[in-house]
């Protein structure tokens, strides 16, 4: 087991948006957290990269396991360096190039030689189809074109595991594709992913797990195949149910 | 205009430069240096949240910004040797004009830091750098690049502002004026002769602005640039007026 997430809670005034939830992902796993609107499934993913500060829980993470809610600022900076986050508004630096972008985590955070960088910026950049734009600044580029920027710079530190909050829902409908082969392509070869998603199609062809959540609960946590073939409970089956119709 | 009138302005003219040059932009030069460092530090300890500090640098926004800088020079002139402090015309006029630049500067700086948005702060959390890394690499950057145009406006109207150090007996380059027109009495042809020094100097301050931001850069976000005269008179490259 990789990551282990227990009994995970967050409230923001007093709403609670997250009660009690529980993950696990395994090594090459690709789980979709999917549910309606407003579930938690975003504050799942930021409470695990302590983007939001957890009000309860525990993760273990590899060999370290730490408190989400009392977690040192080291133990931080050590599983963060092993994690990447893609977000939904990609959040490229917007005053550094494409190749900047990518190489000034390793530069900086992990004092990496420059030339080292920029040849692993260039090797993960060429994995997203995006190395023929290095000089290029964000705001010069799509938003397919940034999110697959974004796609590469968490791959360049060779992480453990990609977190990607909602990484479509901010492009238009024709550039929604670009970057959804470049996950799957990560998934095929072995890349463990924990997405949160609308795209059901992605859901139910790239994932191996889902995680059905509603409410600040996780309500079914299946292999991919299970949930969308038999899912267990009514609120699930109902889910699967809308999508499949509008579907057809 | 006599013959008397002009000669009496050509004569004014070396006299006006040399204050301005000896007097005037050194006034301007340090009270903006110790003005810039001052709004830096303010503004990044409300951005940081540091709970007294902060509430200490609001005070003295609200206090400096609510005064006259008039009431400022007197106050530390002519106030502070009753204290016992006695301060030379010249420093107590670059520490008043630095200070009260600084209250309006630090307002702009806060401004442009809390204009980098919150998630690029997220992205550098995300790829592992530390807060000082993040603040040197991505927020100063973005924000200065939006400061400046702020900035500018300060440092052009600390600039006119200096003016003012002649009624605490500074000798620059108004109060030269002043002296010479207690002689001659030409006041329209003196202050208007002053007035187009302040203008000269800040149509290069101007155009060092447009430089600057030209410089800075703008990460690709901009279209075709103006040109210094055509943004002086708002006109786009092409000739049409905007």
């Amino acid at each position: 087991m990789m990551l282990e997430a227990k009994n995970v809670h967050k409230s923001f005034d007093g709403k609670m948006i997250l009660k009690g939830i529980d993950v696990t992902v395994n090594k090459g796993d690709v789980v979709a957290i999917l549910g309606p609107s407003g579930s938690g499934k975003t504050t799942l993913l930021r409470c695990l990269n302590f983007l939001e500060r957890a009000d309860e829980g525990t993760l273990t993470f590899d060999d370290t396991q730490v408190d989400l809610h009392h977690v040192s600022k080291r133990d931080i900076a050590a599983i963060r360096k092993k994690t990447a986050f893609v977000f939904q508004n990609y959040n490229l630096f917007q005053n550094k190039t494409v190749l900047d972008n990518v190489t000034l985590g390793l530069t900086s955070a992990r004092g990496m030689k420059k030339d080292k960088a920029r040849e692993k910026a260039i090797k993960a950049l060429e994995r997203v189809g995006m190395a023929d734009r290095l000089d290029s600044y964000p705001a010069q580029l799509s938003g397919g074109q940034q999110q697959r920027v974004a796609i590469a710079r968490g791959l360049a530190s060779d992480p453990e595991i990609i977190y990607f909050d909602e990484p479509t829902s901010a492009l238009d409908p024709e550039l929604i594709g670009e970057v959804l082969s470049v996950m799957r392509s990560l998934a095929e070869e072995g890349m463990t992913m924990l997405v949160v998603t609308h795209e059901m199609e992605f859901a139910r062809n790239v994932s191996n797990t889902v995680l059905f959540m509603e409410d600040g609960v996780v309500i079914e946590h299946a292999p991919t195949k299970e949930f969308f073939n038999a899912p267990k409970s009514e609120r699930a089956r109902e889910f699967v149910h809308r999508i499949l119709s509008r579907e057809e | 205009m006599s013959q008397h009138t002009w000669g009496i302005l050509v004569d004014a003219f070396p006299k006006l430069l040399k204050y301005l040059v000896n007097v005037t932009v050194p006034l301007t030069v340090l009270s903006f240096a110790l003005a810039i460092v001052i709004a830096v530090i303010v503004a990044l300890i409300q951005y940081a949240n540091i709970k007294g500090l902060k509430q200490i640098c609001r005070f003295y926004i609200w206090v400096v910004r609510g005064t006259p800088v008039l009431v400022q020079l007197y106050l530390i002139f002519y106030g502070l040797p009753k204290l016992g402090l006695v301060l030379d015309a010249f420093p107590c006029a670059v520490l008043v004009f630095g200070f009260n630049e600084a209250a309006y500067m630090a307002e702009s700086v806060r401004g442009s830091l809390e204009s980098v948005s919150k998630g690029q702060l997220e992205a550098g959390q995300c790829v592992g750098m530390n807060y000082l890394q993040i603040m040197w690499h991505i927020v100063l950057p973005q924000a200065f690049r939006v400061a400046f145009p702020a900035l500018s406006n300060s440092l052009i109207s600390l600039t006119k502002e200096t003016s003012l150090a002649a009624s605490i007996t500074v000798m620059e380059m108004f109060r030269q004026a002043q002296v010479i027109n207690g002689r001659v009495y030409q006041p329209i042809g003196l202050y208007t002769e002053v007035a187009l020094v302040y203008l000269l100097l800040c149509t290069v301050l101007t155009a060092v602005q447009h430089w600057g931001e030209r410089r800075l850069g703008s990460y690709g976000t901009k279209p075709e640039d103006p040109g210094f005269f055509g943004r002086l008179f708002g006109r786009r490259k092409g000739g049409a007026a905007v």
